[in-house]
């Protein structure tokens, strides 16, 4: 069962009783999903956690939606790697990396899409639909043709045509929209009002938002159920690095920790579309939204809706916020890579320079414990490196060849 | 849209798109049909002839609020002349609720 007990405006606190909606109806303010907490602390332990399936249903306890296998392909649980050759080069100490590329569909899109569409199916929808960059569109056509739901994706036309094919490979509908995605959008929450579907991110927004929790709860269970002392989150809409951090405050409630977490939050985004990065930089309380061009598609919301929320998060934890180049992304990607073995989309390069230029700039310090999320897989955006990486050598298949590409001393070494 | 202009004269040319929170305002109606102007006089119409839509869009300081985004001819009005936008003969005003994607 759920600990849900209502679903509540954050603007101005009016109640509601759980249905598809999104907004408060007075004023436009997003719902937030409300639990009995004291119920959770009475129903949830560490053992209880631990004997539970390895995905994001071993928290069972804190989500807004019973476990629904039909929908299920396994997301979450995904591995927190020590990244000390990371460390070094950027002269930070304890670094993890939090790798949401093993995934499903190998970004962290899965926690949010299956949560949605468990729900979905809980109020009897029989289409599933989202606005999205492109992992979520590959996230929700995957987890809709699991279901056997239909599928109807909207997408910028100009998404990377990997991520256009890792959508309409499940078969659904795959509408490439003219424009950038504040317009695919707002086409979007103009047409949830017109017909009864499953939008994740538009009408069961409220639900969806919740999964990406789980990040925090993973981190919290793999570091032996402590906190990091910093995280450095990406930032599209600004949700997952708002309902990170309410994870982490949400497991002391429920008393799965033993001290009140300090984590302070930090956020990266691309220079190419960094309305919260500029609010932060500019000291401002407004959001001025922008039209995206940056290499980072996946964060290239120019009107974020959680962008609100994300820069009091960033500020009250005494986080910090960087904008980084296109270039700087490449680079990110590659030091990652090479590092750690581990091959992140542009999203992940966005994160991996802000990491390293917070960790330059002293707001990230070496004594603290930094997990950076990456959220997206390098094979989703090859267009990012494809013009800067190669073969080392291309020659026939001869000794001869061979040694005349390559000096035998330091192949002995 | 046809009936609403029927319903309403002809000397109203611009059409404004309620979302469905606020449409209990508009007797139902996914669509109002106005007059054009600025959109500041648009609104401000849209709240004399369905009382109520302006404490529903404008906070106390008079300002839109923060989930509201307003949209002329497919485009946000924080790309064009805010309130002050001029709204065409023919042109689509839209409402849409700031919290959805991402």
């Amino acid at each position: 069962m759920t600990h849900v007990q209502s679903l509540r405006c954050r603007e101005c606190g009016r109640e509601y009783d759980v249905a598809p909606i999104f907004t408060c109806e007075w004023c436009f303010g997003p719902l937030e999903v409300t639990y009995d907490y004291d119920a959770i602390r009475s129903s949830v332990s560490r053992e209880k956690i631990a004997a539970g399936p390895l995905s994001i249903w071993r928290y069972q306890d804190l989500l807004p939606v019973e476990h629904n296998p039909a929908v299920d392909l396994g997301a979450g649980f995904t591995p927190l790697v020590r990244a000390d050759r990371l460390a070094a080069q950027l002269g930070l100490g304890e670094l993890w990396i939090k790798n949401d590329t093993m995934n499903p569909t190998n970004s962290f899109k899965d926690r949010v899409s299956v949560v949605a569409l468990s729900k979905a199916l809980e109020f009897g929808f029989k289409v599933a639909a989202c606005a999205s960059t492109g992992n979520l569109a590959n996230s929700v056509a995957a987890h809709a043709a699991h279901a056997g739901l239909r599928s109807f994706v909207f997408v910028p036309a100009n998404l990377e045509q990997g991520k256009i094919v890792t959508t309409a490979v499940y078969g659904g509908n795959v509408v490439a929209i003219d424009g950038n995605y504040d317009d695919v959008n707002r086409l979007c929450a103009e047409l949830a009002g017109m017909y009864p579907w499953a939008f994740v991110n538009v009408n069961l927004r409220t639900f969806y938002a919740e999964g990406s929790k789980t990040l925090a709860y993973e981190t919290a269970e793999q570091l032996g159920w402590q906190t990091p002392d910093h995280v450095v989150v990406p930032v599209a809409s600004g949700s997952l690095l708002t309902k990170i951090r309410k994870g982490f405050n949400e497991l002391y409630q429920v008393g799965l920790l033993d001290d009140e977490p300090q984590v302070r939050v930090s956020g990266s985004q691309a220079l190419g579309c960094s309305p919260v990065a500029a609010a932060w930089l500019n000291e401002s309380d407004t959001i001025k939204p922008v039209k995206p061009d940056t290499i980072a598609k996946s964060l290239a919301i120019g009107n974020p809706a959680d962008g609100y929320f994300a820069l009091d998060a960033v500020r009250q934890t005494g986080g910090g916020f960087a904008a980084v180049t296109d270039d700087e992304i490449v680079d990110a990607m590659r030091l990652l890579a090479e590092t750690e073995g581990i091959f992140a989309e542009t999203a992940g390069g966005v994160t991996i320079a802000t990491l390293k230029r917070l960790a330059a700039d002293g707001t990230i310090r070496p004594d603290e414990r930094v997990v950076a999320y990456i959220t997206g897989h390098g094979l989703k955006t090859l267009d990012a490196v494809v013009d800067h990486v190669g073969p080392t050598a291309s020659i026939s298949p001869t000794l001869d060849a061979f040694h005349a590409a390559f000096d035998s001393q330091d192949l002995l070494a | 849209m046809s009936e609403a202009l029927a319903q309403e004269g002809p000397f109203m040319t611009v059409t404004v798109r309620i979302p469905t929170q606020l449409r209990e305002l508009s007797g139902g109606n996914a669509e109002v049909a106005l007059e054009s102007g600025s959109l500041t006089e648009v609104l401000a119409a849209l709240d004399a002839t369905h009382p109520g839509f302006r404490g529903r869009l404008f906070g106390d300081d008079g300002e839109l609020r923060r989930f509201v985004n307003v949209f002329v001819a497919d485009e946000d009005i924080r790309f064009l002349d805010g309130l002050g936008t001029p709204v065409a003969d023919g042109e689509v005003v839209s409402i849409v609720p700031a919290v959805a994607g991402g």
